[in-house]
């Protein structure tokens, strides 16, 4: 071989190997659409906002037909009491469907405990809902197909398909689902899809007087939710689980998760 | 091949056809890979629309509002303003065919919601006035003394 050939023949290989195989993938233009759509539903709470009342939780209750006094709900507030010798307490008495309105707390089999307002160093409420994951572990664990996300971000529960197997309820590392006692199937906030996708909010964020929850479109830049999720200091629950939550919280302590 | 092979053989393949024959009339047609992958859309289409289809019981003021502007601009110019109409009177249904008339909860447990005093300093709680419920003026109804559309205590 000349020395001419060897030169060249090993540059095209060098330039060659240089270029990643991902660079000649082709792509499909109805893959890259979907993976970034127009609509993806994000829930915005602002904890400083939230004063305990329960209304959401009540009108959830009502508007989504969860029976009214067993112990099931698709949405919760929980309050959070810091202690001024650090203990961190919290309770939610039927997922504070009837609101807070006792200084007494629940604490289970524990019975209740009286807080002393002197004792307290920080106090406020944190409502909980499903967080419509972007990689949602219970979607994952679904043995039928059962339970999916819609291509706008929100995760449902086919109640035609679902064998009640409890797979997914024990998968949510947030404790969202249940299984409901007259359906007979798992349940969980649907973000009130048959409100939503008609223009509307949700029954809990309609229900709030004071504005401590609202619901948007991320991939609206004008949107006051994507608003804030960009250029407010939000939090999310339990970030290390790696689920990529759409609920975003404003005022979060690391003790709530 | 002798029959001790072909017999099980024909059993299995009898199996699969059977199972494939429920597969095709049990399974709709829109059951199967969705936009969003194996692992996430993995479900039946009609499904979405079948939840989109629910019916709604809140209805929200505006709709209140269609009849009883004279009750919403009451309320709207109070202290009260920011509490939706059906956090009281309930949800509106389909009022005023069904219900045609609406239960409003005037019970003390409604009010002290919010208006039980509770010390939660880096909550909106705290700027709420409020009360004991055990010690003020116990076995009375908020609404004997104050008017939930009015609740200003300089108007009672």
């Amino acid at each position: 071989m000349k020395r001419r050939d060897f030169l060249k023949s090993t540059a095209v290989f060098v330039a060659g190997a240089s270029v990643s195989l991902s660079a000649l993938e082709l792509v499909d233009p109805k893959e890259v659409l979907a993976s970034r759509p127009e609509l993806r539903w994000g829930f915005l709470v602002d904890t400083h906002k939230c004063v305990g009342c329960g209304m959401c939780v009540k009108a959830c209750k009502l508007e989504n037909d969860i029976p009214y006094d067993a112990n099931v709900t698709r949405t919760w507030v929980e309050r959070y009491a810091m202690m001024k010798n650090g203990e961190v307490i919290k309770d939610s008495p039927k997922g504070a469907r009837d609101g807070f309105t006792s200084k007494l707390v629940d604490q289970g089999e524990a019975g209740t405990r009286l807080l002393r307002d002197k004792d307290i160093a920080q106090a406020f409420f944190v409502p909980k809902l499903c967080n419509h994951c972007t990689l949602p572990a219970c979607v994952q664990v679904c043995p039928v197909g059962a339970t999916y996300k819609t291509a706008d971000g929100v995760v449902l529960v086919d109640r035609k398909w679902c064998i009640g197997c409890g797979y997914c309820i024990m998968g949510c590392p947030y404790g969202v689902r249940f299984f409901h006692p007259v359906v007979h199937t798992a349940d969980k906030c649907t973000f009130c899809y048959h409100r939503i996708s008609k223009g509307g909010n949700t029954a809990c964020a309609q229900a709030c007087p004071f504005g401590a929850r609202t619901i948007g479109n991320l991939r609206d830049p004008n949107d006051p939710v994507a608003k804030a999720v960009l250029n407010e200091r939000v939090g999310i629950l339990r970030a290390e689980y790696g689920t990529k939550p759409n609920v975003y919280y404003i005022g979060l302590n690391k003790e709530v998760h | 091949m002798k029959g001790h092979v072909w017999r099980p053989l024909y059993v299995v393949i009898g199996i699969v056809v059977l199972l494939l024959l429920f597969r095709f009339f049990y399974v709709p047609d829109d059951f199967g890979i969705q936009k969003q992958g194996y692992t996430f859309g993995f479900h039946r289409l009609s499904n979405e629309q079948e939840w989109k289809d629910f019916p709604a019981k809140y209805k929200g003021t505006e709709y209140c509002n269609e009849c009883h502007d004279d009750k919403v601009a009451s309320i709207s110019a109070s202290q009260h303003e920011m509490i939706p109409c059906e956090d009281c009177h309930g949800p509106a249904r389909n009022h005023p065919e069904d219900p045609e008339k609406l239960v409003v909860n005037r019970s003390r447990e409604l009010c002290i919601r919010c208006h039980s005093k509770l010390y939660m300093p880096s909550s909106g709680r705290s700027d709420i006035p409020g009360i004991d419920p055990g010690t003020h003026n116990t076995g009375m109804e908020c609404a004997e003394c104050h008017n939930p559309h009015n609740p200003s205590l300089e108007d009672m």
